[in-house]
């Protein structure tokens, strides 16, 4: 028995939905009032922070939430059923038959214990295929979703594919029993640009092939401006604004849209250019329910009107709502200007703080010696940003670990100041070691979940800057307050603080004494958009006041590009290009750079022609010969890339690459290309 | 440039919040309630002793043998014995022991879970086959054997006990650790030139402190097994104290023909219910601490 969808209904509706959570004997409202269709066929992108919402709405959608949260009033129509009234064995069938769902962690979707074969073929088994079927239609569906030799994947665990792969076997699942609606949770969140793209453009292949309905739940707008037709923007649960999705995003029409789209790095900006835009202020406490606009507090446009009187969805024409009383004015959100910062200017005449110098790392795992980093050269300056891009594999954090002493490098050194430092952190001054911080990816690990802000801080101090006493809680207060965390922070415990607030206590830590140098770990990677934007302002704020410089990992292009004065591109541990940052975006670039870079959605969807890699980034373990690009190298001239490593060479002034072909030659081709694309 | 803007911050006695939710749960979980119910029961007897017992646990009636009745409870043993009085009056013995010993294998596990964790290496290669070695011998032979040459007394026994628990409390103290050392604070103490002791024991022992009270409890309960079951053997406490294991051990052969069995299924029902009870409570802590 399938349940009957009705040829002309949506895919899926929701309406006035409204889903609260029973937390410490409290009902609190999570979703207010959600009103959205996805139309037969048709892709639908929900975006917001994190807390919006978001998920919480997916899991609505086929009944998942949690024991304490229900659904209190407003319906949920599939196909014209509605969910909300079907008994437990519809549900099942309306999760067997007509609804697939990816999550963000594939690794998590996944059984460890099953091999991948088995678990595809369920899929189908439940559905009532007979077994020897199942596996039949399993192997073709992991053909539909391009994964090469299906056969030998079909025998492997999960464990045994990387996340690329485990996503592709998940969307196989999902897709096995041709839903008419499929739910995709920030399905690419997890992986790297490259694959991200690749991932992105299967879905979207698959979408339209198999005519389903797809809710695209993520709180990347670029990704959502290059997956979906129309977009809804989620803000504390509520729906503030929805419309097409290129209508939206390049004329917003609620303030909270247009703060999150100016939040984004892009378009070439940089540091000396100005700051980057911020929503001030946070999200309201779960539940919370204010009479009027519930954006008012943020909102540098709100009058008193809005916050008495809650906003109805406003028309803007073409089916574009905002939920804004001055919906026309949305645009005219002032920005925050930011005084004008003098920027360190970096003399590379002068001596490099922190030179690497033919820096290798082996690691031996299992009799396999894996070569993390080959012949690593740069160095970084007084002052300067240096930013550190590739995929994951590719050594950025080895790298960034042989700098602090967390691993002794196999070969080459590392000079700090003109002196060698020594390999291993235990063997380094107390000098040596506190000239060189960190600031992590992850805020929650990074903070001693046990400590308050006063402890680590005082710690920090004391070690770092050798200040006790009665002078360390001065000082406490003034690098609270230039990380701009408030003073009544300081007996808070990690758990207590949102995110951002965390990460500037990790900001507070590194900067505690004196630091040349800090390590920036992906450090806005876990962080909401607008508090990336805080994050990344404030770290160009210390390096202006502090001239410290900065090693900045990152997977985001766009980031990258903004706090960057000169970066490197890492490939499976080599440094492939090395120059100024704006010389390494405009190019000409090395493939792989450019192959990164036209990886990247953009919110304004302009673009260049997408630069396909074939494959994944292979094993360090087992690197190609000659160039180590050339297995996925769009670009390959021949039998020279697979014999001969090309050296690093400097192939105009400050600008060092790692390829056969002449710049000119690449100049010619990328430049030519660029040019033919549309505009 | 501000963007923290003065928002009310969630209360500031979060953790007396969540330390009370943690409280709340706990006395939710039946498990957990019962649990702590008998071993409280016990606890006041332990404290007590002979003073509320009916009679003097070490008196001896005329009666012997005599069944259970309304003047004697649980009846009288082959000397005369109140088995009720010295069933109430034996906590006090084992609660003595069993928790010192206890504390005593956590103390000297967490020690050397710490370090063996923190280090790896070699440090913890050698400690750990030390561990493996001792573990492949049977406890109650290692404890014979020390209390042979030691010399039976209540001392020897919390020590041997405990002793013989710290392998045990080390492999679970060494995998909280294991998973901890590589969260990204660690790191940032030793890149402040933290020494090891220090990111040890102040950065990184209160947050392995959940499994570590897990383990306490659960240890205790085989505490309380390995006190019962080499007093019973005769080397753990002494005639004429009214421990239940002894109790059982001096009038186990009465069973024999069925009869007299008051003798010697109370105070075993008495050792099993602060066993049965203190797992409850290593249940109900689990359920509510390990998320």
């Amino acid at each position: 028995m399938s349940v009957q969808v009705s040829e002309t209904a949506p895919a899926l509706e929701l309406r006035n939905l409204d889903v609260v959570y029973r937390v410490r004997g409290r009902d609190r409202q999570v979703l207010r009032d959600v009103s959205l269709t996805v139309e037969r066929g048709r892709s639908y992108g929900l975006v917001g922070e994190s807390g919006c919402g978001k998920t919480t709405a997916a899991l609505a959608i086929v009944r998942y939430l949690p024991r304490n949260g229900r659904v209190s009033s407003g319906s949920i129509l599939i196909g014209a059923r509605d969910v909300v009234k079907l008994n437990y064995r519809e549900l099942r069938h309306l999760r067997a038959e007509d609804v697939g769902m990816v999550y963000q962690n594939p690794g998590a979707a996944l059984n460890p214990g099953i091999r991948v074969g088995r678990q595809v073929a369920e899929v189908f088994v439940v559905r009532g295929v007979d077994r020897k079927e199942a596996q039949e239609r399993a192997l073709n569906a992991l053909r539909t979703v391009q994964i090469a030799d299906p056969g030998s994947v079909m025998e492997r665990y999960p464990h045994q594919l990387s996340g690329g792969m485990q996503q592709r076997v998940v969307i196989a699942m999902a897709l096995a029993k041709d839903p008419a609606l499929l739910i995709l949770d920030e399905p690419t969140t997890g992986l790297d640009a490259t694959v991200e793209a690749e991932v992105l453009d299967l879905i979207a292949k698959l979408q339209s092939e198999f005519e389903t309905a797809v809710l695209f739940i993520s709180h990347n707008l670029g990704v959502i401006a290059k997956m979906c037709e129309r977009v809804g923007v989620l803000y504390a649960g509520r729906l503030v604004e929805e419309g097409d999705a290129e209508t939206v995003l390049r004329d917003p029409r609620h303030p909270y849209t247009v703060g999150l789209i100016r939040c984004i790095p892009r378009g070439g900006v940089r540091k000396d250019h100005g700051r980057l835009d911020t929503i001030p202020g946070f999200l309201p406490n779960l539940g919370e329910q204010p009479p009027g606009c519930i954006f008012a507090d943020r909102c540098a446009l709100s009058t008193e009107r809005c916050v008495q009187e809650d906003p109805p969805p406003y028309q803007a024409g073409g089916g574009h709502t905002s939920r804004c009383h001055y919906h026309e004015s949305a645009h005219t959100l002032p920005r925050r200007e930011a005084a004008d910062l003098d920027l360190p200017v970096v003399d590379r005449r002068t001596e490099p703080v922190v030179r690497f110098d033919d820096l290798g790392k082996v690691f031996h795992q299992r009799g396999h010696s894996v070569h993390a980093l080959e012949n690593v050269s740069a160095a970084i300056w007084p002052g300067e940003t240096l930013g550190l891009v590739g995929e994951s594999g590719s050594g950025k954090t080895t790298l960034a670990r042989a700098l602090l002493g967390l691993v002794a490098p196999t070969a080459g050194t590392v000079e700090f100041e003109g002196r060698p430092l020594a390999g291993h952190l235990s063997r380094r001054t107390a000098d040596d070691v506190r000239a060189l911080q960190i600031v992590f990816q992850n805020p929650d690990s990074a903070l001693n979940r046990r400590h308050t802000v006063r402890r680590i801080l005082r710690r920090a101090l004391k070690k770092l800057a050798g200040i006790t006493g009665a002078p360390a809680e001065k000082r406490l207060l003034e690098l609270m307050q230039s990380v701009r965390l408030a003073e009544r922070y300081v007996s808070a415990r990690p758990a207590q603080l949102s995110g951002g607030l965390k990460q500037r206590v990790a900001v507070a830590r590194a900067f505690a004494g004196e630091p040349r140098l800090v390590v920036c770990d992906e450090p806005t990677s876990a962080l909401d958009v607008s508090v990336q934007a805080a994050i990344l302002n404030l770290l160009v704020e210390l390096q202006a006041e502090r001239r410290v410089s900065y090693l900045f990992i990152s997977h985001d292009l766009g980031v990258v590009r903004y706090i960057s004065d000169r970066i490197a591109v890492l490939y499976l541990g080599r440094v492939m290009e090395l120059g100024p940052a704006a010389v390494v975006f405009e190019g000409p670039h090395h493939p792989y750079t450019e192959a990164l870079l036209s990886a990247v959605p953009t919110v304004d969807g302009g673009g260049r022609e997408r630069i396909r890699l074939e494959g994944e980034i292979p094993s360090a373990a087992n690197p190609p010969s000659g160039c180590v690009f050339h297995t996925r190298c769009p670009r390959k001239i021949g039998a020279i890339c697979e014999q001969e490593e090309p050296p690093l060479l400097e192939v105009e002034e400050a600008h060092l690459m790692r390829c056969h072909i002449p710049i000119d030659e690449l100049r010619r081709l990328q430049l030519g290309e660029r040019e033919k694309a549309p505009a | 440039m501000s963007t923290a803007l003065p928002v009310p911050v969630q209360v500031p006695s979060e953790r007396q919040l969540a330390r009370r939710e943690t409280l709340r749960q706990l006395v939710r979980s039946k498990t957990f309630l019962v649990g702590f119910i008998v071993v409280a029961f016990w606890v006041f007897w332990a404290l007590v002793g002979a003073a509320l017992t009916p009679r003097d646990p070490l008196e001896q009636a005329a009666d012997v043998l005599a069944r259970p009745s309304s003047t004697y409870w649980f009846g009288t043993d082959s000397l005369g014995l109140d088995v009720f009085s010295r069933v109430l009056a034996g906590a006090t013995g084992m609660l003595e022991i069993a928790p010192l010993a206890m504390l005593l294998g956590v103390a000297g596990g967490t020690v050397i879970g710490l370090v063996t964790g923190y280090f790896r290496g070699l440090v913890d290669e050698t400690i750990s086959r030390v561990i493996d070695a001792v573990l492949a011998l049977p406890v109650i032979v290692i404890a014979v054997t020390a209390i042979v040459a030691l010399g039976p007394s209540t001392m020897t026994l919390i020590i041997v006990i405990g002793v013989v628990f710290i392998p045990l409390v080390t492999r679970t103290v060494r995998a909280a650790v294991l998973a901890e050392r590589e969260l990204d604070y660690v790191q940032a103490a030793r890149l402040r030139g933290e020494r090891a002791p220090y990111v040890m024991f102040v950065e990184m022992l209160p947050n392995v402190m959940g499994p570590i009270v897990v383990e306490a409890t659960v240890r205790l309960g085989y505490a309380i097994f390995a006190v019962a079951g080499l007093t019973f053997l005769g080397f753990g406490v002494q005639p004429p104290a009214p421990d239940w294991a002894l109790q059982v051990a001096q009038n186990y052969q009465l069973l024999a023909g069925g009869s007299y069995w008051w003798t010697v299924l109370f105070p075993a029902l008495a050792i099993a219910s602060l066993v049965v009870a203190v797992n409850l409570i290593a249940d109900g802590l689990t359920q509510v601490l390990d998320r």
